[in-house]
């Protein structure tokens, strides 16, 4: 089973919920964090990390002595990361998506294939309260645009590993709606939209709403920092646009400034109490209990 | 002209809180021609500075960027050229028919190139709409993103060249961003040109470690970092620490905020936090006195004296 949990909004509170959930998740897990340009994870279910692996794309390098300087790879190329002056082809590696049109065109055979480093895949062990489990992250090299590419050779190591095993994934996945998160999502049999009560957090909401609901994946909602005084209209306003949506609302987190300082010194939420506890506990259970009997494909 | 972009690293630590006092202050210290600020949301892929700024669009466009793959089914002859040759795997089999993915196709135009039948088309891709709008504190460059869509560095590249349009044509001074989070694409295209970064940190695990890596990012490109730590008291030992830090690196410290429930009522009541009584108004105003001089000074020393 994948589970992807993401928002709108940054900070809304997927990595909390996804570190606690792997912390005391009832059966072998797999704790996979695809934020890759800003990866927190780890921060919080300290994994030992073992293993690193570079990720690269294939970026076309010419061979000035076959090159006749037709100009065949500069026409196809989306990207502006070829250009020509006269007879002279430069290529700007930085620029490429990786697309492989001139390598497809090229009538001379005078492109080689070179690499340009995305970032590095990482995936270790992390062991917790009663739980342990492998991890997998990805972090993007400083100063990388693309990001998509390192995200599905994420997935695509995440798919091998949980092949072997056959463990549940939870995977913390990019904020937003846009090219990253979606790719994420594609693959989730649910995901969970971690939603703030607060005007920003409603409004990205009803965006990863919007394009989510396209994924086809199953969705639910956790409420986070619910109860905050002087938002109570906050809190009604997201169960009814739930409810409204046959949305299943798994559960209602509360503000708890002892929590929130937990967070802050690097804890797991769930370990701020008892009750914290317990919440987290209702949580994993209410989504194994979906994932075993069905539920609505919103 | 200054080009001052707040970004985080991590979301949620208040940047578009913190932007939205920033433009009610700058606003409000303009006086005339040559002052005043043209504020620009290039947080596109999750905007809310609008939600503070109540903008009124005085100008709509479709937001077109790129083109996208689709095959003619009828003209298809299944030889499966394009699956062969599509790397983002956009290329999807179903029986002997193909089919293109339009949340993995990049609209890299090979497949379209390429095909022997000539039965791919590769019509425009339209991916949102962007405004050019009225705020009580200033002219507002934004915009909003189709559901799922992708190209937002190419959505962020043009919000900047209109803010710039706008403040050339107003006379504005000051450009006032509200960036993304994260370090790719839509962050690279924000920090673009900027003068200044002002980053909102948070004294968390999560909140350091992204803003050292947007920091990477910032001193990769030169674009000096004044910092805001925001929610400084969640953490006090962590938040010296980031001050200490910043000392070391030669970086400004703007202003320490306190974890407040006035960021969540300003919010509610559509107001920048300056225009509340909150007690932040104060550490704010602060704030942008110095991150005014420090963009200030930098645009002096980029601008080369003729």
């Amino acid at each position: 089973m994948r589970i992807v949990f993401a928002s709108g909004k940054g900070g809304a509170g997927k990595t909390s919920v996804t570190a606690s959930l792997a912390a005391l998740w009832p059966r072998p897990v797999i704790a996979a964090d695809c934020d890759v340009e800003a990866p927190n994870l780890h921060l919080f279910l300290a994994p030992d990390l073992a293993e690193q692996t570079a990720v690269t794309l294939d970026v076309p390098v010419l061979d000035a002595e076959k090159c006749t300087g037709c100009g065949s790879c500069k026409d196809i190329c989306q990207y502006r990361a070829i250009a020509r002056f006269g007879r002279k082809v430069l290529i700007f590696p930085d620029m490429c998506h990786g697309c492989g049109g001139c390598f497809a065109v090229c009538p001379e055979g005078a492109l080689d294939t070179g690499k340009r480093e995305l970032g590095v895949l990482e995936e270790g062990a992390f062991s917790a309260v009663g739980a342990r489990g492998r991890f997998l992250m990805g972090r993007t090299r400083i100063g990388e645009a693309m990001t998509p590419p390192l995200l599905r050779a994420l997935l695509a190591r995440l798919e091998t590993m949980t092949a072997e095993a056959g463990e549940d994934a939870l995977i913390d996945a990019p904020p937003g709606v846009s090219c990253p998160a979606m790719t994420v999502a594609g693959r989730a049999d649910t995901v969970v939209l971690v939603a703030e009560p607060t005007p920003f957090g409603i409004h990205d909401f009803t965006l990863a709403h919007a394009a989510f609901a396209r994924t086809g994946a199953r969705l639910a909602v956790v409420m986070n920092r619910s109860g905050m005084e002087g938002n109570e209209s906050g809190d009604a306003a997201l169960r009814a646009w739930c409810a409204e949506r046959r949305l299943p609302l798994l559960a209602e987190l509360p503000f708890d400034r002892a929590a929130a300082e937990r967070y802050a010194a690097g804890g797991l939420i769930a370990g701020t109490s008892p009750l914290w506890e317990e919440r987290f506990r209702a949580l994993a259970e209410a989504l194994l209990h979906r994932a075993e009997h069905g539920g609505r494909h919103a | 002209m200054r080009e001052i972009v707040v970004i985080s690293g991590k979301g949620g630590t208040g940047k578009t809180s913190v932007c939205a006092a920033l433009a009610h202050l700058a606003s409000a210290g303009s006086r005339g021609a040559g002052q005043g600020v043209v504020i620009c949301d290039l947080d596109v892929d999750a905007p809310d500075l609008h939600l503070l700024l109540a903008p009124v669009p005085r100008r709509r466009e479709a937001f077109i960027s790129g083109n996208e793959a689709v095959i003619d089914r009828e003209r298809c002859t299944r030889c499966g050229t394009c699956a062969g040759l599509c790397r983002f795997g956009a290329v999807r089999q179903e029986g002997d028919a193909f089919e293109i993915d339009p949340l993995r196709c990049e609209g890299c135009g090979v497949c379209f190139r390429l095909c022997p039948a000539g039965s791919i088309a590769f019509p425009e891709r339209e991916c949102g709409e962007w405004y050019i709008s009225d705020t009580r504190f200033g002219l507002m460059a934004h915009a909003l993103l189709n559901p799922g869509q992708e190209n937002s560095g190419r959505l962020v590249s043009l919000l900047k060249q209109q803010a710039r349009e706008l403040a050339r044509e107003n006379g504005a001074q000051t450009i006032l961003c509200d960036g993304s989070p994260g370090v790719g694409c839509p962050v690279i295209s924000s920090l673009s040109g900027a003068t200044l970064a002002v980053a909102v940190v948070e004294p968390t695990p999560s909140g350091v470690h992204d803003f050292e890596r947007v920091a990477a990012l910032c001193d990769h490109f030169r674009i000096p970092v004044a910092l805001i730590i925001n929610k400084a008291d969640l953490n006090p030992a962590e938040t010296a620490r980031i001050r200490a830090l910043a000392e070391e690196k030669g970086r400004t410290v703007a202003a320490e905020l306190p974890f407040s429930p006035d960021v969540m009522r300003a919010m509610i009541a559509g107001k920048a936090l300056t225009e509340t009584d909150s007690p932040l108004a104060g550490l704010l105003a602060g704030a942008w006195k110095t991150i005014d001089g420090l963009a200030a000074r930098a645009d002096s020393r980029k601008t080369p004296n003729l």
